[in-house]
């Protein structure tokens, strides 16, 4: 326990009485006043979460869209400045390291956000891949990041910086002042709200801390857990690294063939063979989402059968609080994983009755 | 702030004793543990219970733990209101969210388990 990390907001999360827990190796608040509030909240009015744990490299040079091209899935020729793109790390077997976020800060200046618990393996991965004419540089410990959420994150946060938020898209993101502070002000999340994560120097972070709580208070928003954020992230349908993904699962079998790009334009990189093999003619397995048709909760690693025979295992499951319902995710043969297939979720011993569904599980209504 | 009128176990179950027959719940302190409650399974009026034996489960939307019943005795009632809005166990552990009602088969039981003040230096040095 002492040598779990802690990110620069680990005073104020136990100043306000948050319940810690260890977390891919870091110190983190798992829930604040409640989780069902918390995920209320964001659903509702806003909620702000510290993912200060998550990891930052820079990728600079004339050789970074290139070296980028190569190692990523997605077509980094894609971005402009100013816009990020959900991607992945693959390796030869089609299979990601990690799912990132790639943002392009000018031509030949890009910032990749990876999951905390991958932040070493990423970076070893990374040098491995031989990046030349370009730098690679690991800012993880250079940035705090929070992450603002919910269909109130825009007004909330519009009283604090200059930068015209209404002018920042899906996946763009901005750099100016928020609350006089330096920051890269991004309109991206994990909760399948409107929302912004905020980066900002670690020195700045508790200080922003309070005056968002402070501004978003009147408005309904509650500081928020990771027990929240990963009920909210089920709910829309986004994979946990670890758990709905790993080095065994080949992106189209997650079904992130979306962010594959196959295009003659990109060109080579890792796992290209493979994916582009299983997104022409389809992947043996297939990711579905779920809901539980008998009582009982679904969890991660339960057993998953079909028609009686042991099939998989429950790779991420709850109860939805904004859904009132159990739901869940489990890899399926391709013959099976369509809408309305039947499968049991063995829950202590039991076998229970659900059913493939439609994902994402909830989608925010459109304005 | 634990009632004085009940007894705990260490797997932080009460039970209210009055004549042959206990109501028994978690305790608040379990209750904080758990977090928001979602789900909660109770056995079958008419099961004969062992000291320490498991009667049921409950499930909060992040954690999943099991029931025991602190003393031996036959459940004669379940608490069903509960079963269809177990968030009251988050709401008034002690009191509204008794779980299930024993008949009380072996006495000596009862007083062997902890009284209000001693359950709080138990959950002090917990929570430690």
């Amino acid at each position: 326990m002492a040598d779990l990390r802690k990110t620069p907001l680990n005073d104020v999360h136990r100043e306000s009485g948050a319940k810690m827990v260890p977390f891919g190796g870091w110190d983190m608040p798992v829930e604040y006043s409640g989780l069902i509030a918390e995920h209320m909240a964001v659903r509702t009015a806003a909620g702000l979460f510290d993912v200060s744990h998550m990891g930052q490299f820079e990728v600079e040079g004339e050789a970074a869209l290139g070296f980028l091209q190569r190692v990523t899935a997605n077509d980094v020729a894609k971005l402009v400045d100013g816009q990020a793109q959900y991607s992945a790390l693959p390796m030869p077997s089609g299979c990601p390291v990690d799912d990132i976020i790639v943002y392009r800060r000018s031509q030949r200046r890009f910032l990749v956000v990876v999951n905390a618990a991958n932040i070493e393996k990423d970076w070893n991965w990374l040098l491995a891949q031989r990046p030349s004419g370009c730098g690679l540089h690991n800012l993880s410990d250079q940035f705090a990041l929070l992450a603002l959420q919910g269909p109130r994150a825009a007004a909330i946060l519009q009283g604090l910086t200059p930068i015209d938020l209404a002018q920042v898209g899906f996946y763009r993101f901005a750099e100016g002042t928020v609350d006089g502070q330096q920051a890269i002000v991004a309109r991206t999340g994990y909760t399948g709200e409107d929302g912004f994560e905020v980066f900002v120097a670690p020195a700045a972070a508790p200080a922003l801390w309070r005056r968002i709580v402070a501004a978003g208070k009147p408005q309904g928003l509650l500081p928020a857990g990771l027990g929240a954020r990963d009920t909210l992230r089920l709910e829309a349908r986004m994979m946990l690294y670890g758990n709905d993904m790993d080095e065994t699962t080949t992106l189209i079998e997650a079904g992130l063939g979306w962010i594959v790009s196959t295009d003659e334009a990109k060109g080579e990189f890792n796992g290209r063979t493979v994916l582009a093999e299983q997104k022409a003619h389809g992947a043996p397995r297939k990711l579905v989402g779920f809901e539980m048709t008998e009582r009982g909760i679904a969890r991660h690693g339960y057993p998953v059968s079909l028609a009686g025979a042991a099939c998989s295992a429950v790779t991420s499951g709850s109860f939805a609080p904004f859904l009132q319902k159990s739901i869940g995710l489990a890899y399926l043969p391709a013959a099976r994983a369509t809408v309305g297939a039947e499968l049991d979720v063995e829950i202590r011993g039991r076998r229970t009755r659900a059913r493939v569904v439609p994902t994402p599980f909830y989608k925010r209504p459109r304005p | 702030m634990y009632p004085q009128d009940c007894r705990y176990s260490k797997d932080h179950e009460w039970i209210r004793v009055e004549g042959d027959r206990g109501r028994v719940g978690i305790t608040d302190y379990a209750q904080k543990q758990l977090g928001d409650v979602v789900f909660l399974e109770l056995p079958e009026p008419g099961r004969a219970l062992t000291q320490g034996e498991q009667f049921g489960t409950v499930e909060s939307v992040k954690a999943v733990s099991e029931l025991f019943s602190p003393v031996a005795g036959e459940v004669v009632a379940v608490n069903g209101d509960l079963v269809s809005k177990p968030e009251a166990i988050n709401k008034d552990p002690h009191g509204a969210a008794w779980m299930i009602e024993l008949r009380i088969t072996a006495a000596a039981g009862v007083s062997a388990l902890m009284d209000a003040a001693s359950y709080q230096s138990f959950v002090d040095s917990e929570s430690k």
